[in-house]
């Protein structure tokens, strides 16, 4: 299985000389199988550099799974050039959103309207295929499984657990530590904390034993107090989901997008310093767009 | 009188759709969203205490799109899944749709429906954590709460026939189920009971409403604790339009650890619980 990273920022792209090191484009994973199956994860900024990189491919089938509707995670699907090729066939995956009462169509009905971009969704000339998925509901690809997970965000967000060939890799998507929404004195602070701790067992279910973990690691431990419930993790909260869960490789992505390259790594020496890599632990990583592993 | 029931079924379940919820939590609530310094406990107590808020939003999630490994029970159960701002954008579109009118055709005094619907739902709370460790309290309070849902539905939906039934269980003084039964064809906690089942929610809450007037039959520590909490609640804030209080049938006493009297005592003070109704069931100033 190969991992690449084509947008590891979060929020927004931040193209410039500050982040030419670690990229400014937003959220997108490519995954391959051992057989070269394409599972696309979210559609930020960087999956218009993936679009280039896919143009002798063509005709192709991508399966795209999207985390979660904010524009961080879709903006560059317009951009997807496979869309607009006759013979691609994409597969787009998501979650139902409750509150607007619709699956994961809308991120592209959302964006492709008359007044926001020339062309329409009815336009496009590849062959598109909704998947509404649930929770704990494995989709069975070629070569592929992949899972999605619940976890915790302002709007639905789906991590996504992928096997194939003995093989596992798991995205967080944007997932925030859960919290008590009591206090200790309160009466339903107890069984709120039995709600998150069942939660929270069936995430690191889910995530055991992956072979890499890519966590959304926006905060320090430091900045965290002050954007609380905003839906983000912090370095420390990756770190002790991917211990907890036993993965090999945390990669640490989203990065806060006013932090410079400098600043990036110098934080990232601080948690290593806190947090020693031990062995048989996991090994940290922070996530650099074009970077590609194989496992 | 309706005599097919899958039409009732069909036209209830659409109508509940635009049902508004009450005003003094719509209120609260756009209050709650306009303060940034809010917290997600109070969004949770303003939803926990509207019966109507309550059931769309357990409505919504326990639908069939997802096949969680729980039902979703409790508004807090479904915050910790989707998260305060999903639930907290599902009730401001409950709240656009408006408030619940003081005044309606059928005479429904909607005060006296939420200060009984939330003393029954605390005494089923607390009747729950004192007789069976095995049910969640929260889940009895949820059926405490919407026990009488039924009520609502035909309020707003059938008031001409409500009110039949209202007048007929006052002139012939028996039970408003019964008059119901005689003057609609089915009574409100059928009717509850079937809303419940055709939403997915756990049978335990729709067989709970079901029985609330058919003590003989409850079997189950729920739907004995909210029978019996449905009785205490009429003697502390009587239900509109039913202040008969029941003895209690020896399967719900059996079940609660017994008779009416032995219950009140054992369970204290409930004061507490009665004025923590009364605070939430006043409707706002604006309405």
């Amino acid at each position: 299985m190969k991992i690449k990273f084509w947008g590891v920022r979060g929020s927004i792209p931040v193209p410039g000389p500050n982040t030419a090191k670690y990229g400014g484009n937003t959220t997108c994973i490519e995954i391959r199988t051992d057989d070269q199956e394409l599972i696309i994860l979210d559609g930020g900024t960087g999956i218009f550099p993936l679009a280039q990189s896919l143009l002798g491919e063509m005709p192709l089938t991508a399966n795209v799974f999207v985390t979660h509707s904010h524009w961080d995670h879709i903006q560059g699907l317009p951009f997807f050039i496979p869309f607009f090729v006759p013979g691609n066939r994409m597969r787009l995956h998501g979650a139902y959103d409750f509150v607007s009462g619709r699956g994961v169509e809308q991120v592209m009905d959302a964006q492709l309207q008359y007044s926001f971009f020339p062309i329409r969704e009815a336009e496009l000339k590849a062959t598109i295929e909704y998947v509404k998925l649930a929770p704990g509901e494995a989709v069975q690809l070629r070569t592929a499984s992949v899972t999605p997970v619940l976890l915790n965000h302002p709007v639905i967000n789906f991590g996504y657990r992928i096997d194939a060939n003995g093989k596992s890799v798991f995205f967080t998507g944007d997932h925030e530590p859960y919290y008590n929404i009591y206090d200790a004195a309160d009466e339903s602070f107890r069984e709120y904390q039995e709600l998150i701790e069942e939660k929270e067992q069936s995430i690191l279910e889910a995530v055991a034993g992956v072979d890499v973990l890519v966590a959304d690691t926006s905060y320090t431990v430091e900045e965290y107090p002050a954007k609380k419930g905003w839906g983000h993790g912090h370095f420390d909260s990756s770190i002790d989901l991917a211990k907890k869960a036993g993965a090999k490789i945390l990669y640490c992505t989203h990065h806060e997008p006013t932090r410079s390259d400098s600043e990036l790594e110098q934080e990232f020496a601080k948690i290593l310093a806190r947090h020693p890599q031990q062995s048989g632990g996991p090994e940290y990583r922070l996530a650099r767009e074009g970077e590609e592993i194989e496992i | 009188m309706i005599q097919n029931p899958s039409e009732l079924n069909r036209k209830i379940s659409d109508a509940v759709e635009k049902i508004p919820a009450f005003p003094k939590s719509v209120q609260k609530l756009l209050q709650l969203t306009r303060d940034i310094n809010s917290q997600p406990k109070d969004l949770v107590s303003v939803i926990e205490t509207d019966p109507v808020m309550t059931v769309k939003i357990l409505k919504v999630l326990n639908s069939a799109y997802y096949n969680w490994p729980n039902k979703i029970t409790s508004i807090n159960r479904s915050v910790v899944y989707l998260g305060v701002n999903t639930i907290k954008n599902l009730a401001l579109s409950i709240a656009a749709i408006g408030v619940l009118p003081k005044e309606n055709k059928a005479g429904f005094d909607i005060q006296r429906y939420l200060l009984h619907s939330l003393t029954v739902a605390g005494v089923a709370k607390r009747l729950c954590a004192k007789v069976d460790a095995g049910t969640d309290p929260m889940d009895c309070h949820i059926a405490g709460l919407l026990h009488d849902f039924g009520k609502v539905v035909f309020a707003q939906f059938m008031p001409e026939e409500w009110a039949a039934a209202l007048a007929l269980s006052r002139e012939s003084a028996i039970p408003l189920y019964l008059a119901e039964q005689k003057a609609i064809g089915v009574d409100h906690a059928a009717v509850g009971a079937m809303l419940a089942e055709k939403w997915q929610f756990p049978n335990a809450l729709a067989e709970s409403i079901r029985l609330h007037h058919d003590g003989e039959n409850c079997n189950s520590p729920m739907s004995a604790c909210v029978f019996a909490a449905n009785q205490i609640g009429k003697r502390l804030a009587a239900a509109p339009d039913d202040s008969n209080v029941e003895e209690l049938p020896p399967a719900v006493a059996a079940h609660c650890g017994g008779d009416l009297d032995e219950l009140l005592d054992s369970l204290g003070d409930l004061s507490k619980a009665v004025e923590e109704a009364r605070v939430f069931s006043q409707i706002g100033a604006a309405s």
